[in-house]
């Protein structure tokens, strides 16, 4: 029963038993974690190990909560008035569904990503509380409330760009994706390229935490970096040799341009690498 | 019946409330953890625990506390005193929520389970799991009472009786704002997140519409003006170390619990006055000092800069190069200071001595007059006042 680590994803325990409990109590589920470890990819894992189908809704600034319900569409209206449209004197023609409506109106069970809520202005989960508890909402044009057939499992994704209301907050379960450690790096290495040559994932997995280690990286690597930059010495075919630094000197790593993606951590990692040449 | 753990919790600075609570026991009611004493934990630690860095205090509770599942040769029971235990039960229920607790089983069953889970775990493998027994500093702090001791309300009568009497005060504790300066620090959060909000705004650009409308021959063209966020951005420097420290935490959490608000908010910390470096993290002072010229780099003009800080020192701190208690400054403070004022468009100085003290103090004169008057006092008023200086 319920969610389980797969050979795809590799989930601990602790995420394990937080999935269940925000399944079975029927209650979101908060995920927070550093970029790139996993959270929107979890919900994916989620719908797939229930069995369910997947509504993303990914918000971005500007998105705000009464859109993931329904939006009226009063320019399209007023251009259909303008026109002689006979849609025109049904108000429900012009009320597009959100993605929560959706979810509301779906026969089975669904998943419902939230996707980096903080992106969004302050109010946003607030103006989200009720729906999210009842699972319904009012739809003020039609008179009309739907609720939702089957309470969809939502799970909510932060990057912890700004910080989320109590009430809020008291209404999930709430789990925070530690960044894995070096054993778990190579299970997640494992499962994305099962044929990877075991010295050259070793190699790179001793780099990858080695740069994560760089004091003052606007931003690390996380495990979508290390991931993409796998895959580039994999296409090139790069010999593990090549990624290993004697004693004195930092390397810089090939293609490093993949696990750095900040100009100014490229400059200060070159910086790094050049003084470290120069001493040694 | 009420949750020990949870008033333990909260006595650690986690804001646990009894819907958390509620639902950890839904949930093992579920069977969400059904298996292990470490799913338990688990499963806990997702109910009750909101915020990352909550986590290790979240731990170190929990270790504490159920250390005594372990060694059932606990101390003695004793009685939690009356005024410590109503003060934190008073945030947290009422007798509704009471009654759900109870409708679930309540604690002792909660505790039961978990010897059960515990004693079968030490069946199979001595030494149980990790977490128990795991050292901790007390989470009780002063009264380092062993939690299996913890009796509350046994008696049904007696428990029901007293929910009434929470229920009263909290309408008193409204009424005296002076009893734990709660309600005031609640105030002065608003008065923040208000002075957080101006600006923001969505509207249909009228006029623009009607324009755009008339040229698209009568077909309505609607124009918006783009959205303006809570762009409010602060930048805190905290004068640290010796009398500062209590008011500093203080208005540290003023700005975490309004930092919702804020696009931005960053904390540097200085001793008495600003000079050539600044530091991030107390603790870790030698690690996380940076030039105050980076700081000046790094946070644009628009950020309000605020000072907090009693401005009590012999003011050669600040009039004089080299005149820093703790290290040789080669430009005096009052310099550095200009330099900040002079970078920002805003700033402000937020002082926790009491204001009717600021006259006999000269360095707190000194200060007053290169802040060009604006400092303020760390009251509800003076906050307000603050913020309006800050937001004009
Ligand atoms: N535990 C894991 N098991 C397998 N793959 C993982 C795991 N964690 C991360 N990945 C992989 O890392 C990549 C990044 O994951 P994802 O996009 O979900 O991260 P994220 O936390 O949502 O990042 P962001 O905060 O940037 O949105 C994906 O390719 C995903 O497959
Ligand atoms: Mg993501």
């Amino acid at each position: 029963m319920g969610f389980r680590s797969t050979d795809r994803y590799i989930a601990s325990r602790d995420l394990e038993v937080a999935v269940n409990a925000a399944v079975t109590l029927q209650r979101p589920l908060l995920v927070k974690g550093e970029p790139g470890t996993g959270k929107t990819v979890l919900a994916h894992e989620v719908a797939q190990a229930l069995g369910c189908r997947l509504i993303e809704w990914h918000i971005k600034s500007t998105t705000k909560a009464q859109q993931g319900l329904y939006e009226y569409d009063a320019v399209s209206r007023l251009r259909d008035g303008q026109l002689g449209d006979e849609r025109v004197h049904d108000i429900a023609n012009y009320i597009v569904r959100g993605k929560l409506w959706d979810a509301f109106a779906a026969d089975e069970k669904i998943v419902v990503l939230i996707d980096e809520v903080d992106k969004a202005d302050i109010e946003f989960p607030n103006d989200l509380l009720l729906e999210l508890d009842r699972m319904q909402f009012f739809v003020y044009e039609t008179r009309q409330t739907v609720t939702a057939k089957q309470r969809p499992v939502v799970i909510i994704t932060s990057n912890n760009e700004k910080e989320l209301p109590d009430a809020f907050l008291r209404r999930c379960f709430f789990h925070y994706i530690r960044f894995p450690d070096r054993e778990t790096m190579e299970r997640i290495v494992q499962a994305h390229y099962p044929d990877i040559r075991h010295d050259l994932a070793r190699e790179a997995l001793t780099v990858f935490f080695k740069v994560r280690d760089v004091p003052g990286l606007k931003k690390k690597p996380a495990t979508s970096e290390l991931l993409d930059w796998l895959k580039l010495l994999m296409v090139e075919d790069l010999p593990p040799e090549a990624l290993r630094s004697t004693e004195k000197h930092v390397l810089i790593p090939p293609l490093h341009g993949a696990l750095l993606k900040n100009e100014q951590d490229v400059h200060l990692f070159e910086r790094l690498a050049f003084l470290s040449r120069r001493n040694g | 019946m009420f949750a020990p753990f949870i008033l333990a919790l909260r006595q650690a600075s986690i804001p646990a409330s009894i819907t958390e609570y509620l639902a950890l026991l839904g949930a093992m009611q579920a069977g969400v953890a059904e298996y292990s004493i470490e799913d338990f934990y688990y499963l806990s630690r997702a109910a009750l625990v909101k915020d990352e860095r909550h986590l290790d205090r979240f731990d170190r509770v929990f270790a504490t506390y159920f250390r005594a599942l372990e060694t059932p040769e606990a101390p003695a029971p004793r009685d939690l005193p009356e005024e410590w235990l109503r003060r934190l039960a008073e945030k947290l229920l009422t007798p509704a929520e009471m009654a759900q607790v109870q409708a679930l089983g309540g604690f002792e069953k909660l505790m039961e389970t978990l010897r059960q889970r515990l004693a079968e775990q030490q069946g199979r493998h001595q030494g149980g799991s990790k977490w128990i027994g795991t050292a901790g500093t007390s989470p009780f702090g002063a009264y380092g009472y062993n939690p299996e001791g913890v009796r509350i309300g046994q008696a049904e009568s007696r428990h029901r009786r007293a929910v009434k009497v929470w229920d009263k005060r909290e309408f008193r504790d409204l009424d005296d704002a002076a009893e734990l300066g709660s309600r005031t620090l609640k105030l002065a959060l608003r008065r923040l997140r208000r002075f957080a909000r101006q600006g923001a705004a969505t509207e249909l650009d009228l006029s623009g519409t009607v324009r755009a409308t008339a040229n698209n021959a009568g077909h309505l063209d609607l124009k918006l003006v783009a959205e303006r966020h809570n762009a409010v951005k602060v930048l805190l420097l905290l004068d640290i170390g010796g009398s500062m420290d209590e008011h500093v935490r203080v208005c540290q959490d003023l700005f975490s619990a309004a930092r919702s608000e804020f696009k931005h908010l960053e904390y540097y910390y200085f001793h008495n006055c600003p000079y050539e470096r600044l530091w991030r993290s107390n603790h870790r002072r030698a690690d996380s000092e940076l030039p105050t010229e980076q700081v000046l780099r790094t946070y644009g003009p628009d950020y309000k800069l605020i000072f907090v800080g009693d401005a009590s020192m012999s003011p050669y701190e600040i009039t004089h190069p080299g005149g820093s208690v703790e290290h040789w400054n080669a430009e005096a403070g009052g310099v550095w200071l200009q330099r900040l004022t002079g970078h920002y468009r805003r700033s402000a100085w937020l002082n926790p001595l009491a204001a009717g003290r600021w006259e006999h103090s000269m360095s707190v004169g000194v200060l007053r007059h290169l802040m060009q008057g604006r400092m303020f006092a760390m009251t509800l008023a003076g906050i307000e006042e603050m913020t309006r200086e800050l937001a004009r």
